[in-house]
């Protein structure tokens, strides 16, 4: 179970993280900086199983991959919204962070609210509201990546058709 | 059976496939350029395994080349050590990597080409697959030739009609940006046809696939037919048989039908591509730079159709026109034929093929409180340099035509006093 954070529509890559702190890939030190100018409360209070909730084209913008590596170092579980940008997406999936497409969550998710998602069945639970959301399920695939903690991850183990076995 | 891009992926699977399925498929090239090529190479590097087939790999110096500073030199460094230590056989420097890539014929109908840059869409141009992806998934694409893929569902955008005289491919496609939105086509292929599509030359169809990219899609397709094989036997050394692979009963999420004889010449107003405006509107603004180049509108006929324009003329004495050909192969063509003496000679500054302003790089920095009027495929806030700088994008006859006067102006009128 985490605590929800709330973002607005078309988050862009820059307000996740402002590109002057994209000289590094070290996931824990962009974390610090990850929402600073939109919620600088996140980087300080986020705590590890926290969810984002963001609206819809969230991670819109450059295809830079600092952008999810922050929001994965910040240990958040995972990132709901509406519908994300095409290259967040898959940028996402490649490095292991989890993202679910469910529209009625976010619509009835507010900030500070208990909230707890099983990542494999896309199942989303609001226990402080009592109300229950379903995602569509991850593909076994992406939990694969997830489970490795990247696609550079899975592959020092494996070889790439696994990931559709 | 189905859309254009359940025909090509099913092809690569080699069985019927359908909006909604994640495939895991053979990709044909992996493209990448200074700006995208070094994460990858740091991700290759961590996976620790060797390259799949060298010969899918194709690398560009284009973004910021010739070095403007250090640190892009730097790049280009560490690239062409990568180049030599892993004996990579396609490495250019000739220009703006997705018109290398269709000139060099690595794009033929079917092909399922990968790029680490958002324009990979251009690719759908010639009836191929064409994405952009992160540098990691580049990496990882190297040493397993693979990527997955979901199977997008398809708008289709059905073009009837024939443009008037002075209206453009692009100021098409803005209007249909405008319209569609920047979200428009998020995840989904745009299938571009109808009978405007059908009798548009090869130079004019790669603006629809090229600015697929600003409304969000996945790709932007366009099927190959005679003027596509015209294309590939006689500009590029491709191969054949190239097969015309077309939507088979196709099942569309959508279907958008736009009549472009009503259209006129069509303004992306600053600061985003679907802010889109019918000329007149906007017509005396004053610009500061008119540029001339990029992915978008940068070929032969581009710069033909500006020379004709300038051709014993001289620009405004205030305004900095920049003509880039998209490559080195075009900057040849148009010397050849007389087209950079004119362009010179009107007092155009012509510099070497490569991206450089379009990203604010090189090559044309805009200062604050300067507006510019582009050909370029975008125009966010400080895309060419100053945030406080504005971007406006048209075709090459609008920009012709503007670089006259040093205010946005109607191509219309100078095009019926030359046709």
């Amino acid at each position: 179970m985490g605590k929800a954070w709330t973002f607005g529509e078309n988050m862009n890559t820059d307000e996740i993280i402002p590109g002057r702190y994209n000289i590094t890939i070290d996931p824990l030190e962009l974390a610090k900086n990850v929402f600073c100018e939109v919620k600088p409360e996140y980087a300080k209070n986020v705590k590890p199983g926290d969810i984002i909730v963001g609206g819809q084209n969230f991670g819109c913008g450059s295809s830079r991959e600092h952008a999810p590596i922050a929001i994965k170092g910040s240990q958040a579980k995972c990132i709901i919204a509406p519908s994300f940008a095409r290259i967040f997406f898959r940028n996402c999936i490649n490095i292991g962070l989890p993202i679910l497409e469910c529209p009625e969550a976010v619509v009835d998710i507010t900030e500070g609210d208990e909230v707890e998602v099983d990542l494999a069945n896309g199942h989303i639970s609001n226990v402080t509201k009592g109300h229950t959301y379903q995602a569509r399920p991850l593909p076994d695939f992406v939990l694969k990546i997830a489970d490795a903690g990247g696609i550079v991850n899975f592959l020092k183990e494996h070889d790439i058709e696994e990931l559709m076995s | 059976m189905g859309t254009l891009i359940e025909e090509i992926f099913g092809r690569r699977a080699g069985r019927p496939v359908q909006a909604g399925e994640i495939l895991l498929l053979d990709v044909d090239y992996i493209m990448s350029h200074d700006n995208t090529t070094p994460l990858a190479i740091k991700a290759f590097r961590e996976i620790g395994k060797p390259i799949y087939d060298k010969n899918r790999i194709v690398l560009h110096l284009d973004h910021a080349y010739p070095a403007p500073n250090v640190l892009a030199a730097e790049n280009h460094k560490k690239i062409i050590e990568f180049v030599k230590e892993q004996g990579l056989p396609h490495f250019f420097h000739q220009g703006v990597c997705h018109q290398v890539m269709l000139e060099e014929g690595f794009i033929t109908p079917g092909a399922i080409v990968i790029g680490a840059d958002s324009h990979s869409n251009t690719y759908g141009a010639m009836g191929a697959f064409g994405a952009g992806l992160g540098s990691t998934e580049i990496g990882v694409a190297w040493v397993t030739g693979k990527c997955w893929f979901k199977v997008p569902e398809t708008i289709r955008i059905e073009l009837k009609g024939k443009t008037q005289p002075g209206v453009y491919a692009k100021d098409v496609m803005i209007y249909i940006a405008g319209m569609m939105g920047m979200d428009g086509g998020t995840y989904r292929s745009v299938e571009f046809g109808g009978e405007y599509i059908d009798n548009l030359p090869m130079h004019e169809r790669i603006i629809f696939p090229n600015m697929s990219t600003e409304i969000g899609a996945k790709c932007g397709l366009i099927a190959a037919d005679d003027v596509t094989i015209d294309y590939l036997e006689n500009q590029t050394p491709a191969k054949g048989p190239f097969e015309k692979i077309r939507p088979v009963n196709p099942r569309y999420e959508r279907v958008v039908e736009i009549d472009v004889a009503t259209l006129s010449p069509q303004v992306a107003c600053h600061p985003d591509v679907d802010n889109a405006k019918p000329l007149t509107e906007v017509e005396g603004l004053e610009v500061h730079e008119v540029y001339i180049g990029t992915c978008t509108n940068a070929r032969y006929e581009d710069l033909e159709i500006v020379a004709n324009m300038l051709k014993g003329k001289k620009v405004n004495e205030f305004t900095r026109v920049i003509v880039t050909p998209a490559s080195n192969r075009i900057y040849q063509k148009a010397m050849k034929n007389g087209l950079i003496e004119i362009l010179l000679d009107a007092g155009c500054t012509v510099t070497g093929s490569g991206c450089g302003a379009c990203i604010g790089r090189h090559g044309g920095i805009l200062a604050a409180g300067e507006r510019a009027l582009t050909t370029m495929n975008r125009n966010f806030i400080g895309r060419m340099g100053s945030p406080l700088s504005e971007v406006y994008l048209a075709s090459p006859a609008t920009a012709a035509a503007t670089a006259l006067t040093g205010r946005i102006t109607d191509p219309r009128k100078s095009f019926e006093a030359i046709s």
